[in-house]
């Protein structure tokens, strides 16, 4: 199999983890893409650490791009690559993030921990936000 | 020093979000038990995938660039820290953004 179909299938149960199995429905959340854009944010920025120094490389026979990245810097966007890593890379951090968050409030619905909820933040921070709106 | 880099990235994924536990009172580490039951079934999954990825030779570890601890002859330990660190981070982001945002969650519906 490759790289994208594993990926699929991992996204596949994310869904039907968050939509039928455990009924979290955290997918039709905004705090959930909120989060999400964040977490993708800094996905780019230490995968790009970790592919762009080659800590880790691929087998481009299972990857969307073809080039041969072995002992060579992969380029920052292009042949099947997204700040120097597979975009496949989004597909599985995705589906890690949508097990996770999605067991995590089913475990708060059953009672396990569900107290005390996050917050409040500091004094100090804007209650508007830090841009002044609302 | 070169063998710590990837545990380096690691690292500084878990201060930088602990920050977050700290400062914006997330409450995850604080929740260990529910953080326990969460973290496990996804190091599970994803090492799963990990493992069927690193037999098949779908990716490689820079030895030069690790630690070259492998555990269960496969899995370099920065791979399963990855699978507990990253989703723990996630959490912390979730719950900081909860933390703010009072009002997206109706009704405590979460």
């Amino acid at each position: 199999m490759t790289y994208l179909q594993i990926a699929l299938i991992y996204i596949a149960i994310a869904l039907l983890l968050d939509f039928v199995i455990l009924k979290t429905y955290v997918l039709k959340t905004k705090l959930f893409w909120l989060s999400y854009s964040i977490v993708l944010f800094f996905q780019f920025l230490t995968n790009g650490v970790l592919t762009g120094f080659l800590i880790v490389t691929y087998n481009p026979e299972i990857l969307i791009g073809s080039g041969e990245y072995l002992t060579n810097r992969p380029p920052l966007i292009g042949d099947g690559r997204l700040f120097f890593a597979p975009m496949e890379d989004v597909l599985f951090g995705f589906s890690m993030i949508v097990f996770t968050i999605s067991l995590w409030v089913y475990f708060g619905r059953r009672g396990i921990q569900k107290e005390p909820v996050s917050g409040p933040p500091p004094k100090w921070w804007p209650k508007g936000g830090w841009y002044g709106t609302k | 020093m070169g063998q710590f880099s990837y545990l380096g990235v690691l690292l500084f994924i878990f201060l930088a979000t602990f920050l977050l536990e700290v400062v914006l009172k997330a409450r995850v580490w604080q929740k260990f038990r529910r953080l326990f039951l969460t973290i496990v079934p996804v190091v599970l999954a994803m090492t799963l995938w990990d493992w069927y990825a690193i037999i098949n030779d779908h990716w490689y570890f820079n030895d030069v660039l690790t630690s070259g601890l492998i555990l269960f002859n496969f899995l370099p330990i920065e791979e399963l820290l990855f699978f507990i660190f990253v989703p723990i981070a996630s959490l912390l982001t979730f719950e900081a953004v909860r933390s703010i945002k009072k009002e997206s969650v109706p009704g405590e519906k979460l």
